[in-house]
Parts: C-alpha cells; structure tokens; sequence
C-alpha cells in the first residue's frame, strides 16, 4: 500500500503556521542558521547537490538557478511565487496554512545564498486571507529576531491567470501590465525592477530547510533520483478523496488515485486524468502505471506541472471538458504574443463549433496544426501549453471527437 | 567573438549579438514584425522565429542572443509551418482591402503573405472588430487592419514621450487604445504621427494625404522641414508634380537630427503647398486695387519705382526685409541686392519676432 | 546653438530650460529632452510664468513673473556663490571680468528675489545647485528669454550663468537658443542684418567693405542700416519711403498692428513677395508670386548651425518664380545683372566671402548636413562652439542689473499679457492655416486666462471676451486654465482674426538687439455682454 511521506507538512494542523516560537520548538530555523554560517556558494553547493527541482511547474533545478545571480550586484531580490492560478491547485495556500514558517524560512536561506535582504511574496488575489497569515507569520519571525535582516513582504496579485509566470509577475509587482517578458535575460540577472532576482515557488522555498538541517543526500534520496523529495499533489473531480497528499515523487499516477485518492467516486470507472493543472496532457488509463516525477511524466507528454490531479469517470464528456478549457485560456491569454493571442481565440471557436456538433475533420486538422504552431513558437508557458488538453485529447480520446463531427457525405448528425 | 552555423553557413560574431542580426549577416531573410530597429524589443509576433538544433522550442531571433555552437535553420519546416499559421491567424482578423488601402504595397503583412503563399486563413470564424472612429484631421486609425506588434505604442512612449496609447484588455480582445479608449484629441496624443511612422501595416495613415496616392506611386524627396528651427529631414512624396503627402527618412545618417521623428506640421501641415490661394501672378496695384499683371511689366514697374525713390530720397529710404523661410542662398541674395544694388544696408528679418 | 540638439537627448546631465515651450515650439527637441528625462534619468529645471508641459516632469519649476529673468537667474547665481558652486578653473583660465560681476551677486539673495520672481527661495537654491552641480549642465531658451525690453540682459545673464560654472565648449553643456523659424539662423549668417555681411563681418570695417565691393564691384555703403522694427517706425514717420518684403508678415507678426499698418500706409511703395496674398501683401504695390520650399533647391541652417539641403520636389507652380530667381530678375531690371544657373552656383559665391561657410559643399552635405564654422573642404565642421576659446579670447562676463519691464499692469490694464506660440500653428499662419488638418484642428485663437482672474471677470470657458491694451482690442476665446497665475495671460499670434499683435507694445523695444517685449505688455479683459 502507497503511503504519503510528510516533510513539508508533518506538523500540520499541529503547530500554528504564523507563530514562529511554534515552529521554532519543532526544530524550525536550523536550516536558516546553518545557511548563514556556511560561505554562499557551498550554500548554493549544498543546494544543487540535493537534487532540489522547481515546484511550480517548470522543474528547474533551484540551487543552478541561484548560481547564475551575479554575486557582485549590489541589489538582489528573493521572490516567491504564490500566485498558485492553475484552478484545481491548492498546495501552495496548503503549505502557507499549515507551514507558513517554513516558506520565510526558506527565502531566507535563498537571501544567504544570493546576497539578498529583500523578500517579495506574490500572492494570488484570491486568497487575501493568505496574505494575513503571512503577514502575521513574518512579524512573529521578525520578533523572534530569527530572519535578521532579512525582510520580507507580502503583496496581492491582481488576479490574472498569466501572472504566475515568473517575469509576468515582476511586470505586475512593479505596477506595469501582467504580461510576460522574453527571456533571456532571465530575473537572475535582470529582474524586479532591474536588477538580479530568484523566482521560486513556495513548495521550493519550503523544502530548503529541511534539505539544510537533514543533509542533501537526505533529500536527494527520497523519491524519483532525478526529481528527489516530496510533492504535494492536490486531487479533485470524480475521485472519492479529494483531497491534498505529500507523497515521494516515484509514487505512480495509479498509487495517487487508487490508493490514497480511494479511486473513483461513487463506484464509476475511470476514464481520465488531468496532471498537472489546466494545462496538463489528459492521461488514460493505460498510462497510469508512470511515476508523477516531472521527467516520467514528461517522458510521455505529460506534465507533473503544479501537481494538480483532476480525474473524470466514464461519464464525463471530454470535447465538452477541453471546450471549456480552451475558454479559460482564451480568456487568460494576456495578448502579447501572435500565436498566443489569436491561437487561444481560435482553440475556443473551433472546439465550440465541434463541440456543438458542427465540425469536420478538417477543423481536427487545423485544431492539430494550430496546437503545434502554439507549441514550438508562443512566447511564454501559457500560450505554449494552452493547446496541450486538446492535443493530448485528440491523440487519446480522439473516438469522442468523431462523435461529435458532422458527416461529411452530407447525411450530417452525431 | 562566438561561431555558430546557420543555414550551413559558419559565421562569427560578437557576444551578445542577437540572433536575428547573426542571421541576417549569413544572408538569411528573416521576417519581422513588431522588430524595429529604433525601438524596445518586443519578441511578440513570433515571425522571426528559427529552428535550432537541440532546442523543441523555436527561437524568436530579435530577442535570443547567438550562443557559441547553434545550429540554425532559418527556413525549416516547422519554421515555414509557424510562420504560416501566424499569418493566418493575423489574416483572420485582419480586413483585408488591399486594393483601397493606403499601406498597399508598402505592408509587411502582405509582403509576408506572399513570400509564404499565404492567400487566405483556414481560421474563418469571427472577422475583425475593432475599428472604431476618431474624428481627428490627422491619423486614420483603422484597427481593423491592427496586427498587434505593439509598435506605435513603444514609439508614442519611446521617441514621442506622449504616452497616449497603450495596449488595452487582454487576449483577442486586447487592442491599442487611448487611456479611456477615447478620441485622440482628448488624450495626450500630439499628432506627431511616429505612430504612422512605425506601422508596418495599413491600421494608421494620414487622414491628410488620403487616397492622393499610394507608397510606391509616389517619388521620395529628401528635403529639409519647412517650420521650426530644428530642421528636422523628411520626405516629401510627389505624384504627378505634385506633393501629396510627407513621410519619415528612417536613417540617422540622412535624418542626422530627427532620424525620421517629426512635429505635426512638419508630418501634417504641407498641403498649403497645393492651396487654391496660391498666387499665381505678379499684381501691380492700379487705383487702389490689386491687378494681374505679366512678369516683365511688374519687374520693370518695380525696378522703375525703386531706382525712382532712391535717385529722389536716397538709397537709405529703402529697405528690405529679408526672410527667415527663405533658403540661404535667396537670403544672400537678398542683402546682396539690398546693399548693391539700391545701395543701403537696410536689410533686416524677422529673427526677433 | 552653442551645442548640438543630439546633445540633449544624450549627453547632459543637466538641462535648464527658461523661456522655451520647447515641446510646442520645437517639438522634436522637446522629445529628446523628455526621452533624456526619462531614460538617462537627466535633471530638468523649468523657468517658465506657464506651466508647460516640461514643467510636469522637471526635479525643479519656477513659475516666475514674466520679466524677472535677470532677477532669477542672478538669485541662481547668487546661490551659486555662496555655496561655492564655481568652476574656478574655468572662470581663472577661460574668462574675465568676473570680480566687477560678482560683485553684484551679493545683493540678488534668493530671499530678497523671492518678491521681485515669485519663485520661493528653496526652489530657487534647488535650482541652482543642480545646474552647478551637474556633470554637463545645458541652458536652453528662445523668444520667452529674448522678446523682451531686456532680452539682450536676459541672454547676457544666461551666459555668466554658463561661464561661472564652466557650463561651456563640452558635450551636454552650452547656451543654447532654439530658433524658432526654420532659416532664422541662415538669414543671420548671410547678412540679412542691417550691420554685418555674411558671417557677421561688420560692414563699418573697411576691410569687409573692400572684400565685398570687389566681389560684387560696387561700391557699399558702411553705414549701419535699420533694424525691422526701426524702419517700421521710419516710415511711420515718413523717412523711409519704400520697401521690399520678401516672404515676411509684418502686418501680423509685428508688434503694433495698428502702427504697423499706418506705417505701411504711408510708404510711397512696397513690393511684397510671397505664395500668398498675405495680411501685408494685401497693402503692397506690386506683389510677386514666389514659391514654397518644396518647389526650390538650396539650403538651410538649423538651431545648432547644420546647414542642410532643401530639394527641389515639384515645379514652381505655374505662373510662380523660385525667389532667387524674382531676386536676380529684379536685379537685371535694375540694371545690376545678376545670374544663376542654380541655387548651388550662388552657394558657391556664398561660400568664397564666408569664412564659417568656406569649407562646406553641394555635395559635402548631399547626405549628412555639417555644422558652421566649417573654414576648409576637409574640415568636419564644428559642433561644439567655444571648445578651446570664445571667440573674442576670454569669455566675459556682463554686469547686468535686473530692470523692470517696460509696461507694468495698472489700475487700468491690470494683467501681464505675453504672446507666443501654439503647437499647430506656426508664426503668422500663412501656411499652416491653409494646412487642412491643421487649420481643423485648432481653428481659432484663445486667451489664456486663470480660474480666479476669470471668476472675477466672471468668464466661462470657451467665452468671447474683449481683450484691451494701450494700443488696441481683439475678440477671442476664452480658456479657463491653471498654467497660468493669476494675473497673467497668455494667447497666440497666429490667427489674423484675433491678432496678438493689435495688442502688443512696439515702443519698448530691447536697447540692443531692438526686439519688442512681446512676452510682457499690460491688458484687462472685458465681458463682451
Ligand atoms: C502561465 C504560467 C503560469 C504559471 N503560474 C505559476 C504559479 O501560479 N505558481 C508558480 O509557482 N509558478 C507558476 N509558473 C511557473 C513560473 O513561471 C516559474 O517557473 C516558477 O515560479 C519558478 O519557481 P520554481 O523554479 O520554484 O518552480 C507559471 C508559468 C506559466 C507559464
Ligand atoms: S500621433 Fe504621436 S502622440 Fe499621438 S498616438 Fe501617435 S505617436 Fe502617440
Ligand atoms: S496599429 Fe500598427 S503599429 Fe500599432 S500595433 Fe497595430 S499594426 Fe502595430
Ligand atoms: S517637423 Fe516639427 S520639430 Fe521638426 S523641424 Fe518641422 S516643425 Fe520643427
């Protein structure tokens, strides 16, 4: 039987996440205090060795990017991305409300690392409540006097999907319009307002100091070797437990939703999962036996992405599920770039028109094309994954799109 | 200096040269939009993108810097497929009336389109919608022909400093619009027309030079403005003798002061040039009203009445004033005639007024 | 200009701008100074009595009362003394005079400017410290500084200003006027003056004298002749009895219309060459078509002393001749034969009795203009004036005390009147009036005036009002503004229909430069009811 491994949260519910004396007694701030002992880059070192790779989706390994901030800047900012926007994805507020300690922590050591005292906190305009807590959790950090002079604060995002993209999001903490830059040059080296910044999700951040006070080889050796650790997975739709889980990361796709998740509720069967937030491939069945670390999954054509996982039971209708996805990411297209603009747009109608019965193969065809085009050329994550439920559904699921096609002999219907 | 290949070509460069700039020394043509060479990068349109060997991403080259090793393909497959697609997507919301629009043949859009053989868009659901009017004598702002390369809003900011427009809503929906999306004579727009200047499409003209002639039918004169004392360069376009419009010189060498900004009138204000007012012949006055007269009688008339004055009252009873619109050349002519030939320096201009 | 307007966008670090709307009268220096503003994060002062646009993104405006220039500038200088902001390397090395000058300075405290300016005295201190602190600090002005009856003081103290900090002769600094019309600085250079030939070589010294009757074999005449507004007033008085216009407006652009008409009146002839049928074309006795600039060939000298080509885009229209050519058939007739083959050919006399021109070619500037003094073929012109030495040696400085404007508001005309320009139309609107586009976008004249002033009139916006001085009364618009203070208003010149210059002052002129106080004359506004 699967089991879940907390890290991250084995206090939960047991500490309370703003108070820093609670999570001090817990063993919190060790990782803080040996990362300031030890010189910045055995830090980073240390860092790199723990295998520790990027939990907000891209999988960047976290100690690689700090190396590349230019030690001799003058300025330095730590921001963490809380934007958490992919719906079905809640493990980023979970973290926050159970172990906020552990992400001030966390950006702490990510300022010794990279010469840094100014911490930002992007959080998603939904969760103003969040925002609160973390406000209350870096004072009671502040009066324990265990973050020194590291300060940080904590800023509301303005509610747009595309401002969970890392230089998005610094366009919006500096006030200007959420829309992506082009990199390079990436934050490291240019970035809120200019100058060198590390962009890291709050799971990231959260680990660092357990990865401190544990060892890297301890981190390096729990779950899948090249994508070490914990992941927090979210569950939602037709499963019977909904809920959040901290689990290795060679756990399989199959042991998340049989095992833990209980399966399918109400005794249907299973006929897909969504990995990874809206974005994510559509995985069947036959799929499931693939671990949910970011390179099996990617291996084939999926994305451990945020670690959302959304399944549907046999009676969900797919073309109608990625239509109205394809209408969100028409609507969370910032505008930007060409294939992202009119791409979005152009998903949404075709898939419309199929969906109420009035497509052809010929638009499959186009829908293909597109998703391609938008793939290789979009300028940032959005644009280039918008097209990825639809293309991972026409190659697995492509029976309910046929059904829904007009016959072109002219006899037309379902 | 770092190597790279691109088309099978080898060719070397200094670090940090972009891409797009590396290919364009091996000789590959890479298409561009939003580019402009006197302004921010962008990287939106994706047009400039090429393949590189390793990378499942295609590069947009303005913005991607060459790096010691690439492989590149600038005509690929994928490349031809993307740069396809991407104009099909523009074309299907883009109104195309080529044969009355004021960009006809001088548009990136179409000039695109038929390098790639792109004739119409397979994407045939809902048509432009973003034209709105604006009742300014100035700029034609037709965004139904808007492909979204954000140029006009980087010049207005970055040559102009007016900020009038910006990018407004997000997506499909998003379009260049004014602060409230209202008229520009009510935001603080100054009619410079950079905004024309930069657009490689037909969604901003001059209202004023309007069907007088399109670009290729019109010769371009290289001339000096005729208002302020910048002396800013610019184009005068001529058609059948006659100038029917002004255009930017985009060269810092052959527009060393403005490299092809302009003010308003210097953009706008040449058509009192063709004006009906004009005067077309010497007048001579004859009991108190103004007369046609023929060139030899006013010039004999005048020549008669001058050397009348100043054999009777003296040659400093005469003045000229001499004029600070006039070329050089006629400036030194004038003071050349005043103290020559009738004898006096009484030669002055309005410099101070 | 001393400087080159490319300068501004990128090399000072500093600029000072007094007495020029530059991004309505010189839009596209306007925009370089903002994008020096904004990109380079350069300073900007604003001395202006109206807050222009430029005032809105200056680290310093000082909204002055109009005709206190010399008392801001020497409160400036004053600060400068005491705070030990000198460049005394350059005032030991490059200057003289400066003991007699300074010791003037004692007296202009910013304090005690504070009531004569109206400008608070920590703005004042601001102020100067950032022009002399700067790096490379440039002065840029134009009519705002020198249509006044001080106006030669006003650019005198500007340039003790630039000498006292070494402000001179490197990038990004200078003294800097903005010509406002396109050829005013080549109208200057070839003599269209009434005391120098080209180049400002004086025609009381003999040597020019020679010079120019043996090139043109004549002999010349070496008495100064009259200024423009001296010989309006000549034959205002009868003295002067003709008059040869060639492309000018004085009946527009001229201070005192209603003195400039009876002048004009009283002459026995006037000629007036121009394209249209101008307000003072309409008085003339013979008029002659000439054509536009895109109907000849030559040159022009810009602001920063570039002389670059204008070509020849379309025929003469018919029936019109290019103005060279009415100048040299003139000539003829008068028996004094004259003759080009083109505008280059004379460009090539020009060229042989100037020293600054000498070097400068038809083909030299086909692309690239060059700048003045340019002495040889294979010199590259001169951008920067004063690098090494002014032109008389030292620069010297000027002892210039404030003094009152002429004509100071009363009981009876309470308000500053000061005229100037607007963005879309340009001197006396004999072409962009008849610019469609133009014309429809700002077709009518409109007086400037403060929310108080007007309360108290009790004016609305967009009101006709009556506005009156000493010398006559125009209807015009009102538009209720705050750039103004109150006490001040402002309009434009050039609408023929509400003639700024009915109203304007043509008695004080500058002692010097004779250029009437255009910026200062007292009026009251009435209700029309
Ligand atoms: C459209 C889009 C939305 C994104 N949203 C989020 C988000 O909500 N939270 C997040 O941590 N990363 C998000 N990312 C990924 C970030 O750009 C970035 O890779 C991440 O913050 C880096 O942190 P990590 O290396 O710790 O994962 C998003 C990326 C894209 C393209
Ligand atoms: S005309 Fe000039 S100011 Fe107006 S929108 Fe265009 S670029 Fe901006
Ligand atoms: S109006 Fe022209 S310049 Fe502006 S975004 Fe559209 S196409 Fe580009
Ligand atoms: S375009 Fe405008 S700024 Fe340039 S010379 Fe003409 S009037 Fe002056």
């Amino acid at each position: 039987m699967a089991q879940e491994y907390r890290v991250l949260l084995e206090y939960a519910d047991k500490i309370d996440p703003a108070n820093a004396a609670d999570y001090i007694k817990v063993g919190g701030y060790k990782g803080l205090e040996k990362a300031r002992g030890m010189e910045p880059k055995a830090l980073i070192e240390e860092v790199k060795k723990s295998g520790l790779r990027g939990r907000g989706g891209a999988g960047f390994n976290a100690g690689m990017k700090w190396s590349f901030v230019p030690q001799d800047a003058p300025v330095k900012y730590v921001v963490c991305n809380l934007d958490e926007g992919e719906p079905g994805t809640y493990k980023d507020r979970i973290i926050c409300q159970k172990n906020a300690q552990a992400l001030l922590e966390g950006m702490a050591i990510c300022g010794a690392a990279i010469g840094s005292n100014q911490g930002y906190i992007y959080c998603r305009g939904e969760y103003p409540f969040v925002v609160d807590l973390l406000k209350r959790a870096v004072e009671s950090a502040k009066a324990e006097g265990v973050l020194g002079d590291f300060d940080i604060e904590a800023r509301m995002g303005a509610g747009a999907y595309v401002c969970g993209e890392e230089t998005a999001l610094i366009e919006s903490i500096e006030g200007h319009r959420g829309e992506p830059r082009f990199k390079p040059p990436f934050p490291g080296v240019e970035g809120l307002w200019g100058v060198p910044t590390v962009v890291n999700n709050v799971e990231t951040f959260a680990c660092l100091p357990y990865i401190l006070t544990r060892g890297a080889e301890w981190f390096a050796g729990i779950g899948a070797p090249k994508y070490p650790g914990t992941k927090i997975v979210t569950l939602t739709g037709d499963v019977v437990n909904s809920t959040w889980f901290e689990v290795p990361t060679d756990m399989t796709l199959r042991e998340v939703i049989f095992e833990l998740g209980g399966g399918v509720k109400n005794g249907k069967k299973f006929k897909a999962v969504q990995v990874g937030g809206t974005s994510g491939a559509f995985i069947p069945e036959a799929n499931l036996d693939c671990p949910i670390d970011f390179d099996s999954m990617g291996n084939m054509g999926a994305a451990l992405g945020s670690g959302a996982v959304l399944v549907l039971d046999e009676t969900r209708d797919i073309v109608d599920v990625v239509t109205r996805i394809s209408k969100f990411f028409e609507h969370e297209s910032c505008g930007k770039c060409n294939p992202c603009r009119e791409g979005t747009f152009r998903c949404r109608e075709i898939m419309e028109k199929i969906n109420n019965g009035n497509g052809s193969e010929k638009d499959i065809d186009n829908l293909q094309l597109l998703s391609k085009v938008m793939q290789k050329a979009a300028l940032c994550g959005l644009g280039q994954a918008a097209p990825i439920p639809i293309d991972s559904t026409i190659k697995h699921f492509k029976h309910e799109y046929s059904r829904k096609l007009v016959v072109t002999s002219g006899k037309g219907g379902h | 200096m770092i190597s790279l290949t691109i088309d099978g070509k080898e060719v070397q460069v200094p670090k940090g040269t972009m891409l797009l700039e590396a290919c364009r020394i091996a000789g590959a043509d890479i298409p561009t939009l939003c580019y402009d060479p006197d302004l921010k990068l962008a990287g939106s349109c994706r047009m400039c993108v090429v393949e590189a060997k390793g990378r499942r991403n295609l590069l947009a080259t303005c913005v991607t810097p060459a790096e010691n090793g690439m492989e590149i393909h600038t005509e690929s497959s994928d490349v031809i497929e993307a740069r396809k697609i991407i104009l099909e997507l523009l074309l299907s919301r883009h109104k195309l009336e080529c044969h009355t629009c004021e960009s006809d043949g001088d548009c990136k859009l179409q000039d695109y389109c038929y390098r790639y053989g792109v004739a119409d868009s397979r994407f045939d659901g809902e048509g432009p919608h973003f034209t709105k009017p604006d009742p300014n004598p100035f700029i034609m702002r037709d965004y139904d022909k808007c492909i979204m390369c954000t140029r006009c809003v980087r010049a207005c900011d970055e040559i102009t400093g007016a900020l009038a427009i910006n990018i407004k809503d997000r997506g499909h929906h998003a379009k260049i619009s004014t602060a409230f999306d209202g008229n520009l004579a009510d935001s603080t727009c100054v009619f410079c027309g950079q905004c024309i200047m930069v657009c490689p499409v037909g969604a901003l003209t001059s209202k004023v030079s309007a069907g007088k002639g399109k670009p290729y039918q019109t010769e371009k004169v290289v001339t000096t403005c005729t208002y302020c004392g910048t002396g800013c360069t610019l184009a005068l376009n001529v058609k059948g003798d006659k100038v029917v419009g002004v255009t930017s010189v985009r060269d810092i060498e052959k527009s060393p002061v403005n490299n092809g900004a302009l003010c308003v009138k210097g953009r706008f204000g040449w058509d009192f040039i063709n004006s009906d007012e004009r005067l077309t012949t010497p007048l001579i006055r004859e009991n108190g009203e103004l007369r046609q007269a023929s060139w030899d009688e006013a010039l004999d008339y005048t020549a008669s009445r001058l050397k009348g004055i100043k054999e009777k009252h003296g040659a400093d009873s005469i003045a000229m004033f001499t004029s600070a619109r006039v070329t050089n050349e006629e400036n030194y002519l004038a003071q050349k005639f005043t103290r020559a030939v009738l004898g006096t320096n009484n030669v002055d201009h309005c410099a101070r007024l | 200009m001393t400087n080159t307007i490319g300068e501004l966008e990128n090399d000072a670090k500093a600029i000072f701008i007094i007495g020029t709307n530059t991004t309505e009268n010189h839009p596209v220096i306007g925009y370089k100074i903002k994008q020096n503003v904004r990109r380079n994060g350069a300073k900007l002062i604003v001395a202006d009595p109206r807050r222009i646009e430029l005032a809105e993104m200056a680290d310093v405006y000082m909204q002055f009362v109009p005709g206190t220039d010399v008392a801001l500038m020497n409160s400036m200088m004053n600060v400068i003394l005491n705070e030990d902001l000198l460049d005394k390397e350059f005032i030991a090395n490059r200057t003289e005079g400066f003991e007699d000058f300074k010791a003037i300075l004692e007296k202009y405290t910013p304090e005690a400017m504070e009531k004569v300016t109206g400008v608070p005295a920590e703005d004042v201190r601001k102020a100067a410290r950032i022009y002399a602190e700067s790096e490379a600090a440039a002065i840029c002005y134009a009519m705002g500084l020198t249509q006044h009856s001080t106006g030669t003081d006003n650019v005198k103290t500007a340039c003790n200003l630039a000498l006292m900090t070494g402000n001179l002769g490197r990038p990004g600094t200078g003294v800097n006027p903005l010509r406002g019309q396109n050829n005013v600085q080549g109208a200057c250079d070839m003599g269209g003056l009434p005391n120098v030939y080209t180049a400002y070589q004086n025609v009381t010294v003999e040597a020019n004298q020679e010079k120019f009757e043996k090139a043109w074999g004549v002999k010349l005449s070496n008495k100064v002749g009259l200024t423009l507004t001296e010989a309006i007033g000549k034959a205002h008085h009868g003295e002067l009895k003709a008059l040869y216009v060639l492309g000018e407006n004085p009946m527009m652009s001229d201070p005192d219309l209603q003195h400039v008409e009876e002048a004009l009146e009283n002459l026995e002839f006037l000629v007036v060459q121009d394209i249209f049928l101008t307000e003072t074309a309409q008085k003339a006795d013979v008029v002659f078509p000439g054509v536009t600039f895109a109907e000849k060939d030559g040159t022009f000298s810009n602001t920063e002393r570039r002389v670059q080509r204008v070509r020849r885009a379309i025929n003469p229209i018919e029936g019109a001749r290019c103005d060279w050519q009415i100048i040299c058939d003139l000539s003829t007739s008068m028996g004094y034969a004259m003759s080009y083959d083109s505008p280059e050919e004379i460009f090539e006399e020009i060229r042989s009795l100037t020293p600054s021109y000498a070097g400068i070619t038809y083909d030299r500037i086909d692309v690239t203009g060059i700048h003045w003094p340019c002495p040889t073929v294979e010199h590259p012109g001169t951008p920067i004036l004063h690098r090494e030495k002014f032109n008389r040696g030292l620069g010297l400085f000027h002892v210039v005390e404030y003094k009152e404007a002429a004509e100071l508001p009363d009981e009876e005309y309470p308000l500053i009147l000061s005229t100037g320009r607007s963005l879309f139309h340009y001197h006396t609107g004999t072409m962009t009036r008849r610019s469609s586009g133009l014309d429809a976008h700002k077709p009518h004249n409109e007086l400037e005036i403060n929310p108080i002033d007007a309360e108290k009139l009790n004016i609305m916006d967009n009101e006709m009002v009556k506005v009156v001085t000493r010398r006559g009364s125009i209807d015009i618009k009102a538009k209720i503004s705050d750039i103004l203070e109150p006490g001040v208003i402002f309009t434009t010149f050039h609408f023929a229909e509400a003639a700024a210059n009915r109203l304007t002052n043509a008695d004080s002129l500058d002692p010097v430069a004779k250029i009437p106080e255009y910026k200062v004359c007292a009026a009251r506004v009435e209700k029309i009811s």
